[in-house]
């Protein structure tokens, strides 16, 4: 491992530096996933831009003006982890980023370095796919915004040009009577990457469903959102039969590969039993939150 | 290049000259010449490389040693006071919760964040706390009772 270190101090200076040195320049938040890669030897940039030293993207915060959950580029998986906001209003999401391998990691590595690294199992990124999130992309000709729904494009690639930095995630209010659960399957409870990782977020009124967001990870080139299964549970009130019907919806959906974690067919078959357990626990807390 | 920083370790400056990608922790145990904070991976995965960078437990193997300055770090070395041991060291003893010792000072600092955070943690938070922590020795028990064992004040 051996490179060149830059810390900007402002996001226009990092894309000076990013323009005067890439290709060959990798940008770093938290360094755990590119770190190990450069160690590895399966990247080796000559240039390391560590964003940081860059203020404006540091922390999560809710901004009552747009009424959306910002998620700075810098903020770790602890914070996110720990974000009273978050943890009311998305506590699928919270949870998810307690589950990234262990403190030492999740003190380190930021949510949106774990959406920018684009593993298929990025652990963030089915909770995220079910709560409108949006990615605003930073360039030296201005920004934009991509709906997490178009932003991966493949295992370890995303809409993020070369040139490009990505400066928070934003979440807006989710409706009234919302709630979510996201659940993690893996050999060991802790330090493993998902073999499935499955994410739902519904709303329900007087017990009928009238929003539903189911999402996968870890069984399909990119992180995915299962518009079938969302449909069948929208505006009913959710029975075993759909629950059955949601179920299969998500496994015909996933295309899981076989490899050292888990068998395709493995894969898929949990799919379907996850996707059961995490509707009814987010039909669980939103009962609860009706009761209040 | 090698490039000339300030690090402040266990409240002690420390200047001296890293190339970029030298990690804090090959520049603790190699250039400082504090050799408590263990090298077992040097990917994340083990945490004997554990110190505390702000308070927080973090892996030294992950971080740039240029990316540390302006931080307070805490090794294993830093933390008895006046020749005495740090009650999680004691404990650590007492308890046999040392085999090889080879996953201790990441062991303790990551139980010293733990309690820092939440002085009285459930068995089960103490196994969540030291779930980055690796050891081949023990099979932990003996480093959860000694947790626990602090904790309570015994
Ligand atoms: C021991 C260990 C266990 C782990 N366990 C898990 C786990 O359980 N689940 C999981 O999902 N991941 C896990 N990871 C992977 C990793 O910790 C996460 O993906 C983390 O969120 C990455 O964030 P980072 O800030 O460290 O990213 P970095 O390593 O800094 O960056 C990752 C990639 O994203 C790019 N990037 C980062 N920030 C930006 C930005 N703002 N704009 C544009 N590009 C950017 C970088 O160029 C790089 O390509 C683990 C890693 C380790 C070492
Ligand atoms: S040496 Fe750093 S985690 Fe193993
Ligand atoms: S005592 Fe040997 S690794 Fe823990």
């Amino acid at each position: 491992m051996r490179f060149q270190y830059l810390q900007p101090a402002s996001l226009q200076e990092a894309f000076s530096l990013l323009a005067q040195h890439s290709p060959q320049a990798k940008v770093m938040a938290g360094g755990t996933d590119l770190l190990v890669a450069m160690k590895m030897q399966k990247l080796s940039p000559s240039v390391v831009i560590g964003l940081s030293q860059i203020p404006e993207m540091a922390g999560v915060a809710y901004d009552s003006s747009s009424k959306a959950i910002r998620i700075g580029a810098l903020a770790t998986h602890q914070e996110v982890s720990s974000s009273s906001a978050i943890l009311e209003k998305f506590s699928h999401l919270a949870g998810a980023a307690s589950l990234v391998g262990s403190r030492q990691v999740r003190n380190l590595g930021t949510t949106v370095g774990n959406i920018c690294n684009a593993s298929p199992s990025a652990e963030t990124a089915p909770a995220l796919l079910t709560v409108e999130a949006v990615v605003n992309i930073a360039g030296p000709t201005g920004t934009r915004q991509v709906a997490i729904g178009d932003f991966f494009t493949g295992p370890g690639r995303t809409v993020v040009g070369g040139d490009e930095i990505v400066t928070e995630v934003t979440i807006p209010d989710p409706e009234p009577n919302s709630a979510g659960a996201y659940i993690k399957l893996s050999p060991r409870r802790a330090m493993d990457l998902a073999v499935v990782g499955v994410a739902v977020f519904l709303s329900v009124r007087n017990g009928v469903c009238d929003k539903a967001r189911v999402a996968l990870g870890a069984v399909a080139p990119t992180p995915i959102r299962v518009p079938d299964a969302e449909a069948i549970l929208s505006g009913e009130a959710v029975n075993d039969n759909l629950l059955e019907q949601a179920a299969q919806a998500a496994m015909k959906a996933c295309r899981p590969i076989s490899d050292v974690r888990s068998s395709a067919e493995y894969r898929r078959e949990m799919v379907g039993v996850l996707v059961k357990r995490a509707i009814r626990e987010a039909l669980g807390r939103s009962r609860n939150q009706e009761g209040d | 290049m090698k490039e000339r920083i300030a690090l402040l370790v266990n409240s002690e400056e420390y200047v001296v000259d890293v190339e970029p990608y030298w990690t804090l922790l090959d520049v603790l145990r190699r250039e400082i010449g504090l050799t408590g904070t263990k090298k077992g991976c040097d990917s994340g995965d083990c945490g004997a490389c554990t110190v505390l960078m702000d308070g927080k437990a973090v892996d030294s193997c992950l971080v740039l040693a240029v990316a540390a300055q302006g931080k307070s770090i805490l090794t294993i070395e830093g933390l008895a006071r006046d020749e005495k041991l740090h009650p999680l060291q004691e404990a650590f003893i007492e308890y046999g919760a040392i085999q090889c010792g080879y996953c201790t000072s990441g062991m303790i600092l990551s139980a010293k964040a733990l309690l820092d955070e939440n002085p009285h943690p459930t068995e089960e938070e103490i196994r969540k706390g030291i779930a980055g922590n690796l050891c081949r020795c023990t099979g932990y028990a003996k480093i959860v009772e000694a947790i626990s064992a602090v904790a309570e004040g015994k």
